[in-house]
């Protein structure tokens, strides 16, 4: 139902990129990435090259790299090699989230299973979206543009709640963002490599200074953190 | 120069599913690389907040609608609101305010009798 309105949203960004309603919900077929699509129409939209395009998706879909590389580690080791290619298309944000979150090894029919239902969602929200781009008024249109953004704030606003360090990128990626939209030269350079750049730029910086901690590390520091509380407790009862 | 739609689709599909489907068949390990690990957890949302800002601003009609709907979003999600709840909040958010700074004929003919 969630992934219905998106692709609406999506189905519209696709039309006003001069998509035809039939390509857009192939893209989503094919692609079932929202940030990735959304990216790649507004390049079409300017009619940016097929480099451009292809790199902009390689930035854009960065994170599932290392989503499919955490999930290679919890595969039951029996998974055969052509269920790790059908699985390595199923790969998205939410189904990510729903096959962490089983207990123990994956099977990766759990993960057909959910994708096949998110999937259908996705493909026939974007098909809609598109097709009704012109019927809809442009009051609607206005306001269902913000939806996609509201889908990407809600994807960094918990992360950065839970890490300063997120946080601060997000306010720096604001506003460098507008910095080089405003700045004469830079302005003139397409947005799709403005994205690319900053994303790289500030993600290496952040890499580079600020290292995540190792999961060993969070688990040592969690592990003292029970330990203090608990003393606490303790001396509180008492 | 004009370019064919489906090979830009061909273009995204290709890239996207190497990205999910390279880890998968080639990593049996854990990657060790502390920087390599810690730029891979940062892109996704650096990216987003790259696209987000300023782009939303020019999204919707009203500038001010879809500040006011980026304010509500950011505060909906660190209160822990849903994807779902969260994009459609600030949909509602420029529908409504719009309805002020682009009157629809017929509330702009009922405000001008009002004031």
């Amino acid at each position: 139902m969630g992934y219905f309105a998106v692709a609406i949203a999506l189905g519209i960004a696709a039309r006003s990129a001069g998509i035809g309603a039939g390509q857009a919900a192939l893209t989503s077929l094919l692609i079932n990435a929202s940030a990735g699509e959304y990216a790649g129409f507004a390049l079409i939209a300017a009619n940016a090259s097929y480099i451009e395009v292809a790199l902009m998706e390689a930035v854009a879909n960065a994170r599932y790299l290392l989503m499919s590389a955490s999930l290679s580690q919890k595969l039951d080791t029996r998974t055969k090699w052509w269920e790790r290619l059908l699985l390595g298309f199923t790969v998205t944000d939410e189904i990510f989230g729903v096959s962490v979150a089983v207990e123990g090894r994956l099977s990766p029919y759990f993960t057909f299973g959910t994708f096949i239902v998110a999937t259908a969602g996705w493909t026939s929200g974007t098909f809609v979206g598109a097709v009704l781009g012109n019927v809809l008024p442009v009051r609607l249109l206005s306001a269902l543009a913000v939806g996609l953004y509201g889908m990407f704030i809600s994807v960094f606003v918990p992360e950065a709640k839970k890490n300063k360090v997120v946080a601060c990128l997000v306010a720096i990626s604001f506003a460098a963002s507008y910095a080089f939209e405003k700045i004469p030269y830079i302005r003139d350079i397409s947005s799709g490599i403005r994205i690319i750049v900053l994303t790289v730029i500030i993600s290496l910086g952040a890499a580079i200074f600020f290292p995540i901690k190792d999961e060993k590390d969070e688990n040592d520091e969690n592990g003292r953190r029970d330990v203090k509380e608990t003393k606490e407790a303790v001396e509180n009862d008492a | 120069m004009t370019h064919n739609v489906f090979i830009y689709i061909a273009c995204m599909a290709g890239v996207t599913y190497l990205i999910r489907v390279l880890p998968l068949t080639l990593i049996r390990k854990e990657i060790k690389n502390k920087t390599v690990r810690s730029f891979l957890y940062y892109v996704p949302y650096v990216t987003l907040a790259v696209m987000t800002f300023p782009a939303i601003i020019s999204a919707t009609q009203s500038p001010i609608a879809a500040a006011v709907a980026l304010v509500a979003a950011m505060a909906l999600a660190y209160w822990g609101r849903g994807l779902f709840t969260v994009a459609v909040s600030a949909c509602a958010i420029v529908f409504v305010l719009e309805l002020f700074t682009h009157p629809p004929t017929f509330l702009a003919e009922f405000l001008a009798k009002i004031f």
